[in-house]
């Protein structure tokens, strides 16, 4: 890819012929939209409804004694190390060239990858959850 | 680079769209570290929790919910022209109203999260 078509209007990117590229442009739009929801939503409960003054490790783990609002939660991980990983990718692209911008780019997908296994474990290992098969 | 792109909101929206994005990136590998902490461990975690709802961290909060909330709302106005180009025309009204609905939900968000700071 060398340079990324900007769309004049919409400042969004052009939509690419096909391939790996057109993927990733339907799934930027798709994993925005989803964030659309989760992210705000996320953040309106955690920030707002919940002040972080009244919040610790047990806050969480009773949060995700719900097993609905941990699949949520996850569901926003992969999304979110989708989406920001792949904006970042294309701010890489505009800006640098050659190995560097390989490096970065590998760079980027391998922080992705560590960041998503983090927050998987993260919400399947949390403690005193496992809500009672029952 | 931020000024090459011609013209005028349309640029700005641009500009803002990968300032904010930028910024919340940042963000997120930081939040993912700590909820990873907030198991691995809680005893940290929770120590780092004091700084978030500290004054600077509350202003820093308020600061990532506005790069949330325009990334939110000028992301909507992409899509809507992506999917339905006869919306391009109203490309400006469009981020004039995303404006506008930044403003009414979040000066209230950022009453709630300031507050505590002058004992709310």
């Amino acid at each position: 890819m060398s340079g990324i078509r900007v769309n004049g209007r919409s400042g969004g990117r052009a939509r690419p012929g096909g391939g790996f590229e057109l993927a990733v442009w339907y799934l930027m739009r798709l994993t925005g939209l989803g964030l659309f929801v989760l992210a705000l939503s996320h953040f309106l409960i955690t920030h707002v409804l919940y002040d972080p003054a009244n919040q610790n490790a047990s806050f969480i783990s009773d949060r995700w004694a719900n097993l609905a609002v941990r699949t949520a939660d996850w569901l926003m991980l992969a999304f979110v190390c989708f989406h920001a990983f792949m904006g970042l990718r294309t701010i890489v692209g505009d800006y640098t060239r050659g190995g560097l911008r390989t490096t970065l780019t590998m760079g980027l997908y391998l922080i992705a990858i560590v960041l998503f296994f983090m927050g998987t474990i993260a919400i399947i290992a949390v403690p005193n959850v496992l809500p009672a098969a029952a | 680079m931020l000024f090459r792109y011609r013209g005028s909101e349309g640029m700005l929206a641009w500009a803002f769209h990968r300032i904010s994005g930028l910024a919340i990136w940042v963000f997120i590998v930081l939040h993912v570290f700590d909820i990873w902490l907030s198991g691995a461990n809680p005893k940290l975690y929770d120590d780092l929790l004091v700084i978030y709802a500290s004054p600077i961290g509350r202003v820093g909060e308020m600061l990532l919910g506005a790069a949330l909330l325009y990334h939110a709302l000028n992301g909507l106005r992409i899509v809507i022209m992506d999917f339905w180009p006869a919306m391009t025309r109203w490309h400006r009204q469009m981020w004039y109203a995303s404006w506008a609905a930044f403003a009414v939900v979040g000066l209230p968000v950022a009453y709630f999260i300031l507050k505590p700071i002058w004992g709310g």
